[in-house]
């Protein structure tokens, strides 16, 4: 589905992504760990042409559908090209109330059964949100706000989900509920990268992951072997090695 | 006579010209953080090209409120157009430049655009023709005349208009984001300079029509009229809380009032020191009152964002 090449990237003089290469495949969960200030966060936003300095060679493979080469979009068409990102720290639209975020998510869509459909099928799950749909995004708490900023994403109909931290700052409850509205996306045939502070998290919910160190991808693999590796879980999970 | 009355009338005729020019300050200031002082111009250009069309066309023997239908017809393009470059040359190259340099970019386009209309308009001011018979309507004790009626009006629908398009519509949501948060909005698939044009040349057709009533209501269409009107519109985005629509209508209206109310009465209250030529400090002094006192203007307060 996504394929990255020597994706390379720097901010004035400062390098912060230093030519990675990975790729997402159709409907897999992929997670990209590291710690603090590693360029996950700079990653998700050179693939979502947030930062035009970025180099190297993106390209989306729906399958059965032409390669799109995603570094010659502009920020604007990425969504119509079928990839969604939710920024860190949510960026919801504080000041519109939480259904007219959703139906933002669905700016490209033309076809308007298919958003109400989408609309009504989100709030059916999300019940939080739809007690919320008339309320104002800023007044909704941190996790809510986390919920609505997927969930607009999802109302985009996306091929391709980039997730930026969806777990910073939760209670543990509030987490496993962000969470099963990602797995069951991924479920239903969208393809995820997923970013995590909370490694742990993070492999157990994914099929294959890399782990970025100071701009560089320096491990990767099956998750399930990654969660088992003894420098990851001195680095990331925080175990002693026996 | 009864003053009063009088001067409220007189003061929702002048309050709902600055409404009008105010929610192109309010609307560039909303979407990019900066405050077009070009705008005023606009609106001087608007008049003007409006006074032309008409003085062409007066001879055909239209009757005169087609005169005025063909003329603002004529002017909002134009006005549009104007717009469209001043955001293109002027602002745009310095996006990413500190809030200073598009100010004197600014500066700078307010000069060029006074020097041009002075070249082509003379130094002169220009009387338009009457574009509605003088009837008028004794309210109690008060008189409005049609024009003045039909100025309110029309001030009302299109700021009626603006507000549902804003509220209601998709391309006002997509402004309402794009105020809020660019790159956000572009994650959403709106083309944020597509949309940042557009708020450009919508405050662009409100300054042309409003150049238009500027010019029937007080016949002073002269090449200088955008500085001071430009200020006052910008004194009555501030009022309003600027970046608030609501804001820019109210304030509009309300310093039309104040202005209008302060004339009828400066004389009286200063015991004939001050006459009502000193009209133009009353704007000022709301401009410092709210600065000092409430610099996020009346409508200036927002919902803060939650991390
Ligand atoms: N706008 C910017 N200007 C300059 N440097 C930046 C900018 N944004 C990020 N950086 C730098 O790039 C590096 C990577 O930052 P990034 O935000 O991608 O990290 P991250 O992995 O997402 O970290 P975190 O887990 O804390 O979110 C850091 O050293 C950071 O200081
Ligand atoms: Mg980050």
């Amino acid at each position: 589905m996504l394929d990255v090449r020597n994706l390379r990237l720097q901010y004035g003089g400062i390098q912060a992504v230093k030519g990675i290469s990975f790729d997402v495949q159709c409907g897999e969960m992929v997670a990209l760990i590291g710690a603090n200030g590693a360029g996950k966060t700079s990653t998700l936003k050179a693939l979502a042409r947030m930062l035009p300095q970025a180099t190297g060679r993106v390209q989306l493979n729906p399958p059965g559908e032409a390669a799109v080469d995603l570094m010659r979009l502009p920020a604007h068409e990425l969504v119509a090209a079928g990839v969604a990102l939710v920024p860190e720290g949510r960026g919801v639209f504080a000041r519109q109330t939480v259904l007219e975020n959703l139906k933002l998510g669905a700016f490209r869509v033309k076809d308007r059964m298919l958003v109400n459909e989408r609309l009504e099928n989100l709030l059916e799950r999300l019940p939080r949100l739809k007690e919320r749909a008339t309320q104002l995004a800023g007044t909704l708490s941190g996790g809510e706000q986390q919920m609505l900023a997927i969930a607009r994403a999802l109302m985009s109909g996306p091929r391709l989900l980039l997730l930026d931290e969806p777990s910073m700052g939760l209670a543990p409850i509030m987490v496993e509920r962000i969470f099963e509205l990602i797995i069951s996306a991924r479920e239903s045939g969208v393809s995820i990268l997923l970013v995590e502070q909370n490694a742990r998290l993070a492999l157990k919910v994914s099929s294959r992951a890399y782990v970025l160190e100071s701009g560089h991808i320096t491990l990767s693999g099956n998750s399930a072997e990654l969660l088992q590796d003894d420098r990851v879980r001195a680095a990331y999970l925080g175990d002693a090695i026996s | 006579m009864d003053i009063f009355l009088q001067q409220i009338i007189n003061g929702l005729v002048l309050g709902s010209i600055y409404a009008l020019v105010a929610l192109g300050y309010t609307m560039v200031y909303g979407i990019l953080g900066l405050i077009n002082f070009a705008h005023g111009e606009v609106v001087m250009i608007g008049a003007l090209v409006s006074y032309s069309v008409m003085m062409v066309l007066v001879p055909s023997g239209l009757p005169p409120v087609l005169l005025a239908l063909i003329s603002v017809l004529v002017a909002a393009p134009v006005c549009m157009a104007l717009a469209w470059a001043i955001e293109r040359y002027a602002y745009r190259p310095l996006r990413h430049a500190p809030k200073l340099t598009p100010l004197i970019s600014a500066i700078g386009v307010s000069i060029l655009l006074q020097n041009l209309a002075m070249m082509i308009w003379g130094r002169g001011y220009h009387a338009f023709p009457d574009i509605l018979p003088a009837i008028h309507f004794d309210i109690g004790g008060a008189q409005i005349t049609l024009l003045q009626t039909v100025t309110i009006g029309l001030a009302a629908a299109t700021m009626g208009i603006l507000a549902w398009m804003i509220q209601r519509t998709s391309l006002g949501q997509a402004m309402r984001a794009t105020a809020e948060n660019p790159a956000i909005a572009e994650l959403m698939g709106i083309p944020v300079n597509r949309i940042i044009t557009l708020t450009f040349i919508i405050g662009a057709a409100l300054a042309a029509l409003a150049g238009l009533m500027v010019g029937a209501n007080y016949s002073v269409a002269h090449y200088y009229m955008g500085f001071m009107l430009g200020l006052k519109a910008f004194t009555a985005a501030v009022l309003g809380g600027i970046g608030n629509i609501t804001g820019a209508m109210l304030g509009g209206l309300l310093l039309g009032l104040i202005e209008s109310l302060g004339a009828g009465y400066i004389e009286d209250l200063t015991g004939g020191i001050l006459g009502s030529h000193y009209q133009d400090i009353f704007a000022f002094l709301v401009l410092i009152g709210v600065l000092v006192f409430r610099p996020g203007g009346l409508m200036g307060e927002r919902v803060s964002e939650r991390a």
